[in-house]
């Protein structure tokens, strides 16, 4: 930081990019129009799981204004496939997760046998989008289907298999242990045991995916903008499919209309619109259409649980056992981080000696299936969460109670879970008061008692109003690294560039501010660059709730190499030592000496190489730093949330009063945008919990091609929200920072799910499959009717 | 999700429109407000080879009152329809239906003709049009033709329009003074189409009901009047019990189908549902007691 403080941390500083977007002066890929430029369409299978005999081409060739039309047996010995491990994780991950990982890879375009509905088998290049799926509708393709495999239980037992070197569609194995499971269970007073089953729903960004890319044989060099959220990782897949130097392949995400992690791994068609824009030599662009977006984009969740949980008569747990299938369908883009995630995420904010988790990735015939808002998180916490109200309606205690008993106490911070961590160290949640969040909702919606008081006097009036709980810990800021460029310039400006990769998020006005306070200066003179691999030799990119943590630490870290140069030229400058100068408004000046300093601007000439440069001994001109910030571990953030229910005794219909969200994201850089993301990530929580699903029908065909049939919520299905934040900074980095771009998502399906039972609680039903439906709610309410008469 | 290869025709009177449906025939149809045609299109499930755009006839557009009828012309916003007094005041029961048709970009572009045609059994219109006994005026170049609405609707997404022929213009009558109306429907999400819906007009004479029209949406392949459920409304009034066995035979005498949102047999009870809201609506606005 500096030393002055005109702090911009904790200001919600108006968005930069808000000028641009909500003027319609934004740049999409979808926007994108250069000369020449031609247009993909791309053929996708109908079929879950055939055999490929043949795709023929010639009527689609004949069409006028077809440049090319390929299939999988053209590209088959072109392009190589996309490396099943996208995502590697470290040897003390291994170790500690026992895990046996064969993430098969993906071939861009198959040749062999499809193996998803959506899956594309050709593709047709044109002069325009309508010429392309004019053609596209001629190719003939000769299919032989085989059985489709329908979810990851068929899988166990299927004769088919997905992948033929992957029996039983075993994709990955993971297990962990803590303490003695099997023991606890045997000791345990009370014992539970149920089947969990969260259902498959997407991201569903508002912008779908889209690639342009442009080559330029003078370089022989290739810019590929894509939708993406990685533009590094879409770097490397692309110059290693292409065979070029990472150099001469620029990857840049210009406005991005979310990705929610929908975006957040190389597709093949970030691939293959490269290579066509090379081999044909000229720009080429692939727009995702709504229809394909729902096939083909990957979908997530999709999480069978069977939980067998060991309590005592005060409702204080011992043991949790955690079996679980995850549907991948039939890739798995990002490998078992996932399935990670859920292992690792189990207990949440409770406090539970002995825990043994075994896990199955399966390969199925559906869509991929890859991280989503949460992340393994919403699936895990619906078991979990469901876990406790059941265990509270066994004992007669209100289910908050039960949860109040369990807890980690703020004074048993930090906190030894006993599990590795995806970055393969052993988790320790660093800080937060976990039952301070739960009483905090709880008067967030207006207090317990007051509640349950309500809750009577509807229920006598034949009202059905219910009460849901949830809580979680998410680890946010996972590394392995972000990178970030500092420079200052004659200009005075600091110019930061990180490989930071935002859809929304306001990383230009984030990063900005972050910068601002580190360099002392105003906001107006920091040059924020983001998604653009030009500016930042090695990055990641914005997915899991790690921007805010690790691109600030790469700034942080690139900037004090910078500043050492500042401070020495200055030093010689203004003939002081270093250690008596500061950073004080754009200025290094001299401590308790207003009127010597100099500006930024004056140490950046003084920094130029050449016969005027004003540079001590040894220091080497420019004033540029590049740092690769590697964060010792995740940062834990937290919430409980709350929300009151009502159902339509009649309909079944679920009425969401209000919901309260208490979030505590360590110190938040912009509370406006961190109050966006809570909220943004709550109404796609609610929407998985009430409208979103993908549904296929009995022959593997995908029934939800369009927002018909694929529902989302609207504003007006969106309940009154309230975000409470609380700051308790992180000790893991100098700011204080969480992440919190997921959390919103994950708690809303079980907390509806639980207050829907609450308020069904006099017909003692069960709900624990997500999504909540209304038809369900009236055969519950229809069968204790009859059970009363 | 682009078109196939069509001709847009774009004629400016409604002479025009019926030589050039005339001309084409079955591979042309005719553009409205595009809201279910345009998204059919772009699917490729709807491939005429000619589009007939109604957009630039304007006396295809108007609501004018006539003695004991209101007029309206076929490419009459649904936006026109919700926020005309005349239409308020002389048939409610379309008006209120409006207001729930979809949302509101979408009742700006969608027109009261377009809907008919299109004869979704989800739409509402097609069920106010049963309830108020619309008459539709079909023309073509081989002349006038004045269809019921008990007769216009077919089975899904089919009408008694012929190839030639065009709805121009859609006879509401008044509603009586003494009568009462409500539409109500469910859906899982505010504007979609209904899972199920119900529109009622009810006339009263000294509290009495002298006239009942009950008619259902998204409940089998066309809407629907609920016969037997008028006439228990009819035979016994509109007290509790009546609702309640008019709510019964509604259920029973519909064959929903089953989708992505709704078993059959949930549409069913839904209808039952709806049926007593609507009853219950017009009996709470007609101020009759029960």
């Amino acid at each position: 930081m500096a030393d002055t403080m005109p702090s911009y941390i904790g200001r919600s500083v108006v968005r930069r990019e808000d000028n641009r977007l909500v003027r319609g002066a934004g740049t999409f890929v979808g926007d994108m129009k250069l000369d020449g430029m031609v247009h993909v369409a791309i053929v996708r299978s109908q079929l879950p799981h055939a055999i490929i005999n043949g795709v023929n081409l010639n009527a689609a060739r004949a069409v006028d204004g077809v440049e090319l039309a390929l299939n999988g047996d053209d590209l088959k010995d072109v392009l190589p496939p996309i490396s099943g491990m996208q995502v590697t994780a470290p040897k003390t991950w291994r170790d500690g997760m026992d895990p046996r990982i064969e993430i098969p890879d993906q071939t861009l375009v198959p040749y062999d046998k499809v193996r998803y509905v959506g899956e594309p088998y050709a593709l047709v290049v044109a002069r325009d989008r309508y010429i392309a799926e004019d053609a596209a509708e001629l190719i003939d393709g000769d299919f032989e289907t085989l059985p489709p495999i329908a979810n990851a239980e068929a899988a166990l037992d299927a004769e088919s298999l997905v992948h033929d070197h992957l029996p039983g569609n075993i994709a990955a194995t993971l297990h962990a242990r803590k303490g003695d499971g099997e023991a606890a269970l045997e000791a345990a007073p009370r014992r539970l045991k149920r089947r969990y089953f969260h259902h498959r729903y997407a991201a569903m960004p508002m912008e779908c995916r889209g690639v342009v890319a442009e080559y330029d044989s003078r370089t022989d060099s290739i810019t590929v903008w894509s939708s993406t959220q990685v533009v590094h990782w879409v770097r490397r897949e692309v110059a290693n499919a292409l065979d070029m130097a990472e150099e001469r392949v620029r990857v840049v995400a210009p406005d991005v209309g979310g990705g929610f992690g929908g975006k957040g791994h190389v597709y093949p068609e970030d691939i293959l619109v490269a290579y066509l824009a090379k081999r044909l030599d000229r720009p080429v662009k692939w727009l995702e259409d709504r229809h394909e977006h729902l096939l083909n984009a990957a979908h997530s969740r999709d999480n069978l649980f069977d939980i067998e949980v060991g309590f005592d008569d005060d409702g204080k747990i011992s043991v949790v056992k955690n079996y679980f299938l995850v549907d991948s369908g039939a890739y798995s883009p990002v490998g078992a981080a996932i399935a990670g995630n859920s292992i690792a995420h189990f207990m949440g904010p409770y406090d539970i000696p002995h825990y043994e988790a075994d896990c199955k990735v399966m390969m199925t015939n559906r869509t991929p299936n890859a991280p989503y808002r949460g992340a393994g998180r919403p699936e895990v916490a619906l078991a979990m969460e469901r876990s406790i109200d059941l265990i509270a309606n066994e004992l007669g205690l209100d289910p908050a109670e039960v949860r109040f008993r369990n807890m980690i106490q703020p004074e048993q911070m930090p906190y030894a879970v006993g599990l590795p961590y995806r970055d393969g160290v052993m988790i320790e949640y660093d800080s937060g008061d976990y039952p301070e969040a739960l009483r905090k909702a709880l008067d967030g919606i207006g207090g317990l008692e007051a509640f349950r008081e309500r809750q009577k006097a509807a229920l006598a009036e034949g009202r059905y109003l219910g009460l849901g709980l949830g809580c979680y810990v998410e680890g946010t800021g996972i590394g392995p690294f972000e990178g970030a460029t500092v420079k200052i310039d004659s200009s005075g400006k600091v110019m930061v560039a990180t490989g930071a990769c935002p859809q929304g998020q306001g990383h230009e006005t984030a990063f900005a501010q972050v910068a601002a306070d580190i360099w002392g200066v105003d906001i107006d003179d920091v040059v924020v660059t983001v998604a653009d691999t030009s500016h930042v030799t090695m990055g990641y990119g914005t997915i899991a709730s790690r921007s805010a943590v690790t691109g600030s630490g790469a700034i942080q870290e690139s900037s004090d190499k910078v500043k050492e140069k500042v401070f020495a030229i200055a030093a010689n400058v203004l003939e002081t030592s270093e250690a008596d100068l500061e950073l004080r408004d754009g200025s290094v000046g001299v401590k308790g000496v207003p009127d010597m300093s100099m500006t930024l601007k004056e140490v950046a000439r003084a920094a130029l190489p050449g016969w005027i440069h004003q540079r001590p001994e040894g220091i080497e001109a420019g004033l540029e730093g590049t740092a690769y910030y590697e964060p010792p571990t995740v940062t834990w953030a937290y919430a409980a949330t709350a929300a009151i229910v009502e159902i339509d005794a009649e309909t079944g219909a679920v009425q969401i009063e209000n919901y309260v969200e208490v979030h505590d994201a360590g110190t938040l850089i912009n509370p406006a945008i961190a109050d966006g993301q809570v909220k943004g990530g709550l109404v796609q929580g609610i929407g998985g919990g009430l409208f979103e699903e993908p549904s296929y029908d009995e022959h593997g065909q995908l029934m939800t091609g369009s927002f018909m049939d694929y529902l989302l919520p609207t504003a007006s299905d969106v309940p009154p929200i309230n975000v409470i934040h609380s700051e308790t900074p992180s000790p893991r980095n100098a700011f204080g920072f969480k992440g919190l771009g997921e959390g919103g998502a994950i708690a809303p399906p079980v907390v509806i799910a639980n207050a829907v039972c609450d308020a069904l609680k006099p017909f003692g039903a069960e709900l624990n499959n997500t999504p909540v439906r209304a038809e369900d709610i009236l055969n519950i309410l229809e069968s204790g009717a009859v059970a009363a008469e | 999700m682009k078109p196939p290869p069509l001709d847009i025709l774009t004629p400016t009177t409604i002479a025009e429109a019926l030589a050039l449906l005339s001309a084409h025939g079955e591979a042309a149809r005719p553009l409205a407000g595009g809201q279910s045609l345009v998204p059919l299109l772009n699917f490729r499930l709807s491939r005429p080879e000619v589009l007939i755009d109604l957009n630039r006839i304007a006396k295809l557009s108007f609501i004018e009152e006539r003695p004991d009828h209101i007029a309206i012309g076929v490419m009459t916003r649904e936006r026109a329809i919700e926020e005309s007094e005349l239409i308020a005041s002389q048939a409610p029961l379309l008006q209120e239906a409006t207001t729930q048709i979809a949302h509101l970009p979408i009742r700006s572009r969608g027109t009261i003709g377009g809907s008919l045609s299109n004869a979704d059994p989800a739409a509402e219109y097609p069920a106010v049009a049963l309830a108020l006994e619309f008459e539709l005026i079909a023309q073509s170049e081989r002349g006038e033709r004045r269809i019921k609405a008990a007769d216009f609707f077919e089975d899904v997404l089919t009408t008694a329009l012929k190839p030639d022929e065009l709805l121009t213009k859609i006879i509401v009558p008044k509603s009586p003074g003494q009568s009462s109306s409500a539409f109500v429907e469910i859906a899982r999400r505010h504007g979609d189409f209904a899972l199920a819906g119900v529109a009622a007009q009810i006339t009263f004479s000294a509290g009495k009901p002298t006239d009942v029209r009950l008619a259902v949406c998204g409940a089998g392949s066309t809407a629907s009047r609920l016969s037997a459920a008028e006439e228990i409304v009819l035979r016994d009034g509109a007290g509790v019990e009546a609702i309640k066995g008019a709510s019964a035979a509604a259920a029973a005498a519909v064959d929903p189908m089953a989708d992505l949102h709704a078993s059959a047999d949930y549409r069913r009870r839904l209808v039952g549902v709806m049926t007593k809201r609507a009853l219950q609506k017009v009996v709470q606005r007609a101020g009759v007691s029960a």
